[in-house]
C-alpha cells in the first residue's frame, strides 16, 4: 500500500535505481545515476556529484509541509569522499571505513546507491519533489542550500541533554534509545574488525603476488636439475598465484557484502541515534508547554489561547510519535532484511568461492602429483 | 726457531693445515712411495728399530751437537719454505692426529717438536686438548727419543730424498711408484695380519682392513690401518721391514702411536678414538662397528643403500625440559625404524639434546666437507629462543620454538641419513643407536650466527679467490653463479614466506577479534533469527580463525622452514665450492714452487755447485710428486664436489616438490572445511525472518 503510493509519487523505480559510472576530475567525482521509468522502458541517466546527494538530503531534512517528519528515520547518506586525500589511505580509511576500499570508489558508489533506493523506496520520503528531480533533471539542483547543518547542530545539543540521561516520557522510546546506543557502538566495532579482517586478507593477497612473482625469478633452464626445480618453482607460484587470487576474491566478498551491509546497518544506527534526538526534542517541547501552562495558569485571560496551543503541540506530539512507532516497525524489519540478504549473499558468495578454490586446489595437487611421479 | 714460523706454508693458514695433511696422506695413494713414505721413512726407523737408519745417521746426530745438525736440516727447511719432506712428515703424524683427537693423541707428537722445530702452532692446541699434564710429561719422556727422531728424521730424509730422487730421476713415469703403493697397502694388511691380537683389541681398525683391500684410494683407512698396526712397535717395524721402503710409511705411523703408546694406557683407547675419525674420513668407508659384521665394498654399499634408502625413517619427538634454571636443556627423542642391516636392530631410540645434534654436525662437517662433500647443517642455535624456554614456563611463544626446532633437528637427521656417504659414517650410527654420548663440546663456534657468519666469510673469500682463479671448468663456474644466485633468491622467498605467514598469523588475530565482536553483536540484538544468526556466524568465523591459524603454521612448516633449510644447505655448498678452490690453490702454489725449485736448480747449475744439486734435485722431485698429487687431488674433489652438487638439486627438487603437494594438501583441506562452514551457515542466515 504505501509502495503503491510511493511509486506513484516518485516516477522512476525505486529499485533500478544504480550508479553506473563515476569520475575523478581532481578533487570532484561525479557519480552516473540511472534509473528506469515507471510507466516506459526509458531509462534516464543523471550525472551528480556529492553535493547534489547533500542537497537533497537537506531538502528531505526540510520538507515544509510534511507532518510528522520529525519522526523518520532518514537513510544515511554517507560522509564526503575526499579523492585528493585519499591516497594517505589510513586517512581515507578512518573517514570513510569501508567505503574507501575498492577499485574506483566502486564501495562508496554503492553506498551511495544503496542510499538512493532507500530513500526513493522508503514511504513518505519519495514524496519529495527533491528527490524526483535529483533522478530525473539533467540540471544540477543544488543551488538552494543553506539550511544545512542546522540538523547537526540540533544533533548536538541534544546530543548532550542524552548526556544528562535524560529519561524519556515513553518507555517504549526510551528501551529503544538504549538499545540502539548499544547496537551502534557494537556495529561499529564490528565494522572496524571486519575492516581489519578485509584489509589483512588484502595484504596477504598482495604477499602472495610477491611470493608468485618472485619465485619467477628462480627459473632456470640450465641443466635438467635446474629445470626440474624450475617446474617446480613455476608450479609454486602458479599455487601461490592461486592463493592471492583467493584472498582477493574473499576480500572483496567480504567487502561487497557484510563490509557494506555492516557499515550500512551503523550509519543507519547513528541515524537513529540523531532520529531520537529529534524524538527527545519533541518531548522536550511539550514538557516546556506543559511548564508554560503551569505557570500561566493564573493569568486567565491567555489560558484559552495557552490551551489551544497546548492541544495543537499535544496533537503534533501524538503524531510524530505514532509516526515514530511506525518508522522504528519499518526501520527494524527493514533493517534485519538488509542484513539478512548481505549475510545471504555473503555467504553464498563465500561458500562459490572456497568451492572454486578447491576444485583450482584439487586441480593443482593433481598435477604436482604427476609432477612428482615424472 | 726461524724455521718453524717458515715452516707452515705460506699459502695456508694454519686452519687449513689438517686438510692439507690429510689430503697429502689421501693424494699419497697413488704414490705413497714418493710422498709419504719418502717423508715417513725417516721417523719411524729413528723411533724404535733404530738399527737400520739410526746406527748410521743418528751417529751424527748424537754426536755431532744437536745444534748442528738440526742447523743444517733447518737450514733446508728455510730454503724448502713450504714444507721440506722431513716436517711434512711430521706434520703428517701431527696434524692427522691432532684434527682427529680433541682427543690428545697429537700433542704427543707435538710436544716434541717444538723441541726441534718449534711448532707454536700446534702447541697451543695441545693445551686446548687437555691433558697438558699427561702430555708433558710424555713430552718430556719422549724428548730423548724425539731428539734422536727429528735428527734422524732429517738425516734420513736426506737419504731418503735420495732414494726417491733416483726413483723419480730414473723413471719419473710413476708406473713404479704406482705399481708399488698398491702393493704396499695390500701387504700392510698383511703384515698387521700377524699381530692380530692387537687388531681385536682395537675393534674398529680391524674392520678398515678389508675395505683397504676393496679401495686403494682410500689413503686414510691406510693410514687408519697403521695405526693399529704400530702399538705393537715390534710387529710393525718388522713389517717394514719386509716392506722395504714402502711400509716405512707405516713405520712412520707407527712411530707417532709407538709415542703415543709411551704416554699410558689412558692414551692408547684415546688413541683408538683418534685414529676412528681418520679411518671414517673416507668416503663411504665401511667402518661397521661391529667388527663381525662383513664389511662391504663401497659399490655394494651404494647399490644397497640405494635400495633401502628409503627404509631408514628417523623422527624427532617428544622434547623434554631437563633440568632447571639456566642449566636447563632440552632432550629430543630420536626414533630410528629400519630394516638395514648396518644398524643392530629394526628400531631403537635414543635421547639426545640438542647440542649433541650440533656436535655430530661437527664431527661430520670436520671429516668429510674438506672432501667436497655436502654436509647438511644443523638448525642455528638461538640463545634468545632458549632462554626463553628456560626462564618462560607456558609461554606459548617457547612452545612454538621448541617445535620448531624439533621438525628442524628432524628434518636435519634426515639429511643426514639420506646421504650416501654420511649415512656410513660411524658418528651417525653411534649418533642413532649408542645410549651415551659424550658430551659435546665447543659447540657453540660452529652454531647460530657464528656459524653463518663463518659461511658468509668463507664465501667472501672464495669470490675474491675466484678472480684469481681462472676456472677452467665452464660447470662449476656457472654452477657457483648459479648457487651465488640462488641464494639470493631464497632469501627473498624466505622473506615473503615470513611476510605471507605473519599476515596468515594477523588475520587469524582479527578474525578472533571480528569474531568476538559479532558475538557481541548477536547478543544484543534484538531480532531473535537475527540474533541467532549473529552468534552462529560468530563460531563460524572462530572456526575459521583456526583455520587461518593452522594454516599459518602450515605455510611457515611448509615453506619457511624450508627456505630456511636450503639457504643453510646453500650455505654448505658454497663452502664445498671453497674446499675445491682451497685445492685448486694449494695445487697451484705447490706448481709455483716447483717452478722455482727448477729455477733454483738451473742456477745452482749455471752456478756450478754440484754439492747442492743433489739436494735441489730432491726437491724438486718431491715438489713434482706433489703436484701430482694436489692436482689429483684437486680433480677428485672436483669431482666429488660436482656429484654433490648435482645430487644436491636433484633433492631439492624433489623436496619442494613433496612441499608443495603437502602444502596444496594443506590448502585443499582448509577449502573444503570452509564450504562446510559456510553450507552449515547458510540455512541460517536464510532463517533470518
Amino acid at each position: 500500500m504505501e509502495v503503491s503510493s510511493a511509486e506513484a509519487a516518485l516516477s522512476v523505480s525505486a529499485s533500478s535505481i544504480r550508479i553506473t559510472d563515476v569520475t575523478q576530475d581532481g578533487d570532484v567525482l561525479t557519480f552516473a545515476i540511472a534509473s528506469q521509468k515507471l510507466n516506459s522502458s526509458a531509462g534516464v541517466c543523471v550525472f551528480r556529484i556529492y553535493e547534489d546527494f547533500d542537497w537533497l538530503q537537506q531538502s528531505l531534512f526540510s520538507q515544509e509541509n510534511l507532518p510528522g517528519l520529525q519522526g523518520i528515520i532518514f537513510p544515511p547518506l554517507p560522509s564526503k569522499a575526499l579523492p585528493s586525500q585519499s591516497n594517505t589511505q589510513t586517512k581515507a580509511l578512518k573517514q570513510l571505513g569501508f567505503l574507501a576500499l575498492g577499485q574506483d570508489w566502486q564501495s562508496y558508489c554503492k553506498a551511495l546507491e544503496f542510499y538512493l533506493q532507500q530513500v526513493a523506496a522508503h514511504p513518505t520520503l519519495c514524496k519529495c519533489k527533491a528527490l524526483d528531480s535529483f533522478l530525473i533533471n539533467s540540471e544540477s539542483p543544488g543551488k538552494q542550500r543553506g539550511r544545512k547543518g542546522i540538523f547537526n547542530r540540533l544533533s548536538q545539543a541534544v546530543e548532550e541533554m542524552r548526556k544528562e540521561s535524560h529519561k524519556d516520557v515513553d518507555n517504549f522510546f526510551q528501551n529503544e534509545r538504549n538499545k540502539n546506543t548499544n547496537l551502534a557502538a557494537l556495529s561499529k566495532v564490528a565494522t572496524e574488525k571486519l575492516l581489519d579482517v578485509v584489509m589483512t586478507e588484502q595484504k596477504l593477497a598482495l604477499a602472495c603476488g610477491h611470493f608468485a612473482t618472485s619465485l619467477h625469478l628462480c627459473v632456470n633452464q640450465d641443466d635438467a636439475a635446474a629445470v626440474a626445480f624450475s617446474k617446480v618453482c613455476l608450479k609454486l607460484s602458479d599455487v601461490i598465484e592461486a592463493v592471492n587470487r583467493n584472498f582477493e576474491k574473499v576480500a572483496s566478498n567480504d567487502l561487497s557484502t557484510l563490509g557494506l551491509g555492516l557499515d550500512l546497518e551503523s550509519r543507519y544506527q547513528e541515524a537513529e541515534k540523531v532520529w531520537e534526538c529529534v524524538l527527545m526534542i519533541a518531548c522536550k517541547l511539550i514538557e516546556l508547554e506543559t511548564v508554560k501552562k503551569g505557570t500561566e495558569k493564573a493569568k486567565a485571560s491567555k489560558r484559552e489561547v495557552m490551551e489551544a496551543f497546548q492541544k495543537a503541540v499535544e496533537k503534533e506530539f501524538n503524531l510524530i510519535s505514532s509516526v515514530a512507532k511506525q518508522e522504528i516497525e519499518r526501520f527494524h524489519s527493514s533493517r534485519v532484511n538488509v542484513l539478512k540478504n548481505f549475510l545471504i549473499g555473503w555467504c553464498e558468495l563465500q561458500l562459490n568461492t572456497a568451492k572454486e578454490f578447491a576444485e583450482l586446489y584439487s586441480q593443482h595437487l593433481e598435477a604436482c602429483r604427476n609432477m612428482y611421479s615424472e | 726457531m726461524a724455521a718453524s714460523s717458515e715452516r707452515s706454508p705460506p699459502p695456508f693458514p694454519d686452519s687449513e693445515e689438517p686438510e692439507l695433511l690429510e689430503d697429502s696422506d689421501e693424494g699419497a695413494d697413488a704414490f705413497t712411495g714418493t710422498s709419504i713414505s719418502e717423508m715417513d721413512s725417516p721417523s719411524p726407523d729413528s723411533t724404535r728399530p733404530p738399527k737400520d737408519i739410526f746406527n748410521e745417521p743418528p751417529e751424527d746426530i748424537f754426536s755431532d751437537p744437536l745444534s748442528n745438525i738440526n742447523s743444517e736440516p733447518q737450514k733446508k727447511v728455510d730454503t724448502k719454505i713450504p714444507s721440506p719432506s722431513s716436517d711434512e712428515a711430521v706434520d703428517l703424524f701431527s696434524e692427522p692426529l691432532d684434527d682427529d683427537s680433541e682427543v690428545m693423541s697429537s700433542p704427543e707428537v707435538q710436544n716434541p717438536m717444538p723441541d726441534l722445530l718449534n711448532e707454536p702452532v700446534e702447541a697451543p692446541k695441545s693445551d686446548v686438548l687437555g691433558e697438558p699434564p699427561v702430555h708433558k710429561n710424555a713430552a718430556r719422556q719422549q724428548d730423548f727419543f724425539e731428539d734422536p727422531p727429528k735428527g734422524s728424521n732429517n738425516s734420513s730424509s736426506s737419504v731418503k730424498k735420495a732414494v726417491s730422487a733416483e726413483l723419480f730421476g730414473d723413471d719419473e713415469d710413476e708406473e713404479d711408484l704406482f705399481k708399488e703403493t698398491p702393493k704396499v697397502v695390500t701387504k700392510k694388511p698383511q703384515p698387521s695380519g700377524p699381530p692380530v691380537d692387537v687388531f681385536t683389541e682395537v675393534k674398529s681398525d680391524v674392520k678398515v682392513k678389508p675395505q683397504v683391500k676393496d679401495d686403494p684410494t682410500d689413503l686414510f683407512t691406510e693410514e687408519a690401518l697403521t695405526a693399529p698396526a704400530q702399538k705393537p712397535p715390534a710387529s710393525s717395524s718388522s713389517s717394514s721391514r719386509t716392506n722395504g721402503v714402502h711400509s716405512e710409511e707405516q713405520d712412520l705411523f707407527s712411530e707417532a702411536t709407538v709415542e703415543l703408546s709411551l704416554d699410558s694406557p689412558l692414551n692408547d683407547r684415546k688413541k683408538k678414538d683418534a685414529v676412528k675419525p681418520s679411518l671414517s674420513a673416507p668416503a663411504a668407508s665401511v667402518a661397521s662397528s661391529s667388527s663381525k659384521a662383513p664389511s662391504k665394498t663401497l659399490e655394494e654399499l651404494e647399490e644397497e643403500e640405494s635400495e633401502d634408502k628409503f627404509d631408514l625413517n628417523i623422527s624427532v619427538t617428544n622434547p623434554e625440559k631437563v633440568g632447571d634454571g639456566m642449566n636447563a636443556y632440552m632432550a629430543y627423542k630420536v626414533s630410528t625404524q629400519t630394516s638395514l642391516t648396518m644398524f643392530r636392530s629394526k628400531t631403537f631410540t635414543v635421547r639426545r639434546r640438542f647440542s649433541d645434534f650440533l656436535g655430530l654436525y661437527e664431527k661430520l662437517s670436520e671429516k668429510h666437507s674438506q672432501n667436497g662433500y655436502i654436509v647438511p647443517p644443523p638448525p642455528e642455535k638461538s640463545i634468545l629462543g632458549m632462554t626463553k624456554v628456560k626462564v618462560g614456563k607456558e609461554d606459548p611463544s617457547s612452545a612454538e620454538f621448541v617445535e620448531r626446532r624439533r621438525a628442524a633437528l628432524e628434518r636435519y637427521l634426515q639429511r643426514v641419513v639420506s646421504h650416501p656417504s654420511l649415512l656410513q659414517d660411524p658418528d651417525v650410527r653411534e649418533f642413532l643407536e649408542k645410549e651415551e654420548l659424550p658430551r659435546a663440546v665447543s659447540t657453540q663456534a660452529l652454531s647460530g650466527a657464528g656459524f653463518l657468519k663463518m659461511l658468509n666469510k668463507a664465501t667472501d673469500a672464495v669470490s675474491k679467490m675466484t678472480i684469481k682463479m681462472n676456472e677452467q671448468d665452464v660447470w662449476f663456474d656457472e654452477k657457483i653463479q648459479d648457487v651465488e644466485n640462488e641464494e639470493q633468491h631464497m632469501r627473498k622467498l624466505h622473506v615473503m614466506v615470513e611476510s605471507l605467514v605473519n599476515h596468515r598469523k594477523e588475520l587469524s588475530g582479527n578474525t578472533a577479534v571480528f569474531a568476538k565482536s559479532v558475538a557481541m553483536l548477536g547478543s544484543s540484538e534484538d531480532n531473535t533469527a537475527l540474533s541467532r544468526a549473529l552468534s552462529q556466524l560468530a563460531e563460524v568465523e572462530d572456526r575459521i580463525e583456526q583455520l587461518h591459524q593452522e594454516q599459518a603454521s602450515n605455510d611457515f612448516f611448509t615453506f619457511s622452514e624450508l627456505l630456511a633449510d636450503y639457504i643453510r644447505l646453500l650455505g654448505a655448498v658454497k663452502g664445498c665450492f671453497d674446499q675445491r678452490m682451497k685445492a685448486w690453490q694449494r695445487w697451484q702454489d705447490a706448481e709455483n714452487m716447483l717452478q722455482k725449485k727448477r729455477e733454483a736448480e738451473a742456477k745452482l747449475l749455471w752456478a756450478n755447485k754440484p754439492d747442492k744439486l743433489q739436494q735441489a734435485k730432491d726437491e724438486i722431485a718431491e715438489w713434482e710428486a706433489k703436484v701430482t698429487q694436489y692436482e689429483r687431488e684437486f680433480e677428485r674433489i672436483s669431482a666429488t664436489v660436482r656429484k654433490e652438487v648435482i645430487r644436491f638439486d636433484k633433492e631439492k627438487a624433489r623436496d619442494f616438490k613433496r612441499q608443495i603437494v603437502k602444502y596444496l594438501e594443506s590448502l585443499l583441506n582448509s577449502q573444503q572445511q570452509l564450504i562446510k562452514y559456510w553450507e552449515a551457515f547458510l540455512p541460517e542466515a536464510k532463517a533470518i525472518a
